[in-house]
């Protein structure tokens, strides 16, 4: 077995040029967006009084979600001691800085008043779930920043585990507040519930590895590089784990609302009676997130299809991306209940099941969130040796058999296995 | 409240008869008009002083007095204090009181009320505003600083009254009282510009001009002020108490 | 090498010297002409002098600003209205109507310091009329209260 080399990935073929413009592209159409929003005001977009958070904030918080749980890879490596996963443990961290950074860009460019974001820096309101929020991002930023050096800076090796360890718990922290940003609305039927934050946290585990997953095939397979099986097995397999973990609390929050008779009308809505949230809820988030991947992953006839496992996990972001128009669009357009049991009518639209048509400039807003993401990673894996030069088999797993020679477990493994943090 | 002028009257009224006249009017003034809301003089706030906790204002709504009308003007009075105009979206313009039909499905009994803000005791949009924008004042009144709103509209999320509204648009004639930008968030301020001068808000002004007693505007701490007596007297409702936000405004017949 | 860093050196500080030696772009000739502040409308002299309020007129709104919101302390000493109210000058466009945007921009032109003051409040001068405020008349005397009434009267005894 060979000691894992890191290389910068060359980044001089007109492809490359290519990949790197085509995401600029994206990328400017979004900033665009968000500056012609910003010029005529918010009028322009498909929000109302009624759903005043739409499809970016859709982007914007499954962007953060998923960068939480892209870390997962380098905590299974770190924290877990899971020695097939270590070489990864640096483009996990690129890939959720990145992800990060493209979610709260998002959030940022949607807001009212873009320009007072000094306020927001220097005004908290302790008791508000966002600046909880807000402090565990700028915080993650800076321990992936750290847990990167550390892992990349042969002299603060020892740090890279204890940092690591204290990246994983401080990001089961972020995603349980994130969650709690709708857990903790007591006034919406849809989202006060104690089970978003355990939910968004395994929905985390499950888009951030999708994500991980195919950057990983897209970066080896178009720099050329191997990648063995044994790898792409095990993030295939704690793939559909954790896609099985989120299909259950779906399944567990969507029954418990649908016992208690309180909430009987808001279950109805979302399951049967909501139209779009009915059609992306059982299309999108179950079929499409849940079911076809799960497909894709563990039938028989699949296996060791890399096309099949990237179509699953293309397919498991989609389902996620669902999943927050349903929990974020949907849980707004059911209308507040004010008086429990009685029709409610107003000019403010009360009592009715507002209707919300995204409009383009959203729409490039969100996506071009998802652009600033991946340029980053594509830009970085240039300049800094996030990449290993070869995840094959004979380099990446710890227990393969090399025909030739016969390898034992204990010490001889251990002076083996991949060098890396 | 009446100075007394005892400058020389060229018109040659006999100034007897105009001091008995004044008198009988500030007593009239006092018995004849139950819409007039006479902040009690020993807990008023003196204009230049800063607000108390002595103090909690509040709304009592009597629905048994109002019909649909009587909503839509309290409607129409706040949008015209306010400038409130319409933008042909209905969807994104401000509406800071509303009137609400409720209709109960089983008996097809139907009912009318205005619905604003509540000015909870424990605002659900105060806990998640990042910047304490939105805030309850010491004196009960729930209030955005648009000086520090950065227009995530978290709190209309939080908010289970739908009392928040967002300035979509650039407001084209921002009346001098009311200010309000595009960007951020707006709700009923309880006429704030006029109860910090010893007034009452437009709704209310308004309602009891068409429908008096209606709606009184009061003081809740104050035992000697007509709202707190009433609900002492008559239990009120509060709209989704069971939440816990205790409301300001109180309502009867609903 | 140490030619040329003493190269490097002599251009800096020619440039140093020039730029600092070149006519300050806001004087008299320069490109951006000084602020010519106009007359106010109303009043003697402001509420502070006028050394005192070019630097820190934005610390007295600031503060005045969180008076009001959060004290309910309103017309204090410092008031955009009190400002309004004086410094409003007539719209070259629409001489009817005044408003105190130019008086401000003069200067936040000149400085290029952009004011978010605008976008929420009205910078024209609104003369608020008795009708559009109502409060009990504070200060008034009888005659007042007495219209007052008589309106009131006049729609109907109130009905208990």
């Amino acid at each position: 077995m060979n000691r894992v080399v890191f290389r910068e990935v060359e980044g001089r073929s007109g492809s490359y040029y290519a990949l790197l413009g085509g995401i600029a592209v994206v990328l400017l159409a979004g900033l665009g967006a968000a500056f012609y929003i910003e010029l005529h005001g918010q009028y322009v977009t498909g929000m109302s009084n009624q759903v005043p958070w739409g499809i970016p904030h859709v982007f914007a918080i499954f962007l953060i979600v998923a960068a939480s749980g892209a870390l997962n890879v380098a905590s299974v490596g770190s924290v877990f001691g899971r020695i097939i996963y270590k070489p990864m443990a640096r483009l996990s961290g690129l890939l959720a800085f990145a992800l990060m950074a493209g979610g709260l860009a998002i959030l940022v460019l949607d807001l009212g008043r873009p320009d007072r974001l000094i306020v927001a820096m220097t005004h908290y309101n302790f008791k508000s779930v966002f600046v909880w929020n807000i402090n565990f991002y700028m915080v993650f930023f800076a321990v992936i920043a750290a847990y990167l050096w550390a892992m990349m800076d042969w002299r603060l090796d020892r740090y890279a585990k204890p940092i690591g360890f204290f990246a994983f718990v401080w990001r089961l922290a972020l995603t349980t507040c994130t969650g709690w940003v709708f857990g903790l609305i007591v006034a919406r039927q849809a989202w006060d519930a104690a089970v978003m934050a355990p939910m968004f946290i395994i929905m985390s585990f499950a888009y951030g590895t999708a994500f991980f997953i195919l950057v990983l095939l897209a970066a080896y397979g178009w720099t050329g590089r191997p990648l063995g099986d044994a790898v792409v097995r095990r993030l295939k397999n704690l793939l559909a784990i954790f896609v099985c973990a989120a299909l259950y609390f779906t399944a567990v929050q969507h029954l418990t609302n649908a016992y208690a008779t309180e909430h009987h009308g808001v279950t109805r809505f979302i399951l049967f009676e909501g139209g779009v949230y009915t059609a992306v809820f059982w299309l999108g988030q179950v079929l499409l997130g849940a079911v076809f991947p799960l497909f894709l992953l563990w039938y028989p006839a699949m296996a060791g299809s890399r096309q099949a496992i990237g179509f699953a996990c293309l397919f498991v972001l989609l389902g996620g991306l669902s999943q927050m128009y349903v929990t974020i669009v949907g849980g707004l357009a059911y209308p507040l209940i004010l008086f429990p049991g009685m029709e409610v009518s107003s000019s403010f639209l009360d009592g009715q099941v507002a209707s919300y048509v995204p409009s383009l400039a959203e729409i490039l807003l969100g996506i071009g969130g998802i652009a600033i993401a991946m340029f980053m990673v594509a830009l970085v894996v240039k300049f800094l040796r996030v990449l290993p030069l070869s995840l094959a088999d004979e380099v990446a797993d710890p227990h393969h058999r090399n025909p030739a020679a016969k390898s034992e477990e204990g010490a001889e493994d251990v002076a083996q296995t991949p060098q890396a943090a | 409240m009446t100075k007394d002028r005892s400058s020389g009257d060229p018109s040659g009224i006999d100034r007897s008869r105009r001091h008995v006249l004044k008198a009988a009017t500030a007593i009239a003034a006092v018995t004849l008009a139950p819409g007039w809301q006479l902040i009690a003089a020993a807990e008023a706030k003196a204009p230049g002083e800063p607000v108390t906790d002595k103090n909690r204002w509040g709304i009592l709504v009597d629905t048994t007095k109002m019909d649909k009308a009587t909503c839509d003007v309290a409607v129409d009075a706040c949008n015209s204090e306010h400038g409130l105009t319409k933008s042909g979206h209905p969807g994104q313009d401000p509406q800071w009181i509303r009137r609400l039909d409720i209709r109960d499905p089983q008996t097809g009994a139907a009912h009318s009320l205005p619905m604003m803000c509540q000015h909870c005791q424990y605002p659900p949009c105060a806990d998640v505003c990042p910047t304490g924008a939105s805030f309850r004042r010491i004196d009960g009144i729930v209030l955005v600083d648009k000086h520090i709103c950065i227009g995530c509209r978290y709190c209309m999320l939080a908010c289970p009254y739908k009392a928040r509204s967002f300035a979509y648009r650039d407001i084209e004639d921002p009346k001098p009282h009311s200010p309000r930008g595009r960007g951020t968030v707006q709700s009923c301020t309880m006429c704030v510009h006029r109860v910090d001068v010893g007034g009452i808000p437009a709704c209310v002004e308004a309602c009891n001009d068409v429908a008096p007693g209606s709606m009184i505007f009061g003081d809740l701490k104050d035992p000697e002020s007509e709202i707190a007596k009433r609900v002492s007297e008559v239990v009120v409702k509060r709209v989704r108490a069971d939440l816990g936000t205790d409301p300001g405004v109180l309502y009867l017949g609903v | 090498m140490i030619h040329a860093l003493r190269l490097l050196c002599a251009v800096f500080l020619a440039l140093a010297v020039s730029a600092m030696n070149a006519p300050p772009l806001g004087a008299e000739d320069g490109r951006v002409p000084l602020p010519n502040l106009a007359k106010a409308a109303k009043g003697d002299a402001c509420v502070e002098p006028a050394e005192v309020m070019r630097r820190e007129h934005m610390d007295f709104l600031k503060i005045e600003r969180d008076r009001t919101m959060y004290l309910g302390i309103r017309d204090g000493k410092y008031s955009l209205n009190g400002c309004i109210e004086c410094h409003a000058t007539p719209d070259p466009e629409d001489p009817e109507v005044r408003t105190v945007e130019f008086f401000c921009d003069e200067c936040h032109n000149y400085a290029a310091v952009r004011t978010d003051c605008w976008s929420c409040h009205n910078p024209r001068l609104v003369e608020e009329t008795p009708g559009n405020a109502a409060r009990l008349p504070g200060h008034s005397d009888a005659g007042t209260l007495i219209g007052q009434l008589k309106d009131h009267l006049a729609k109907g005894a109130p009905t208990p």
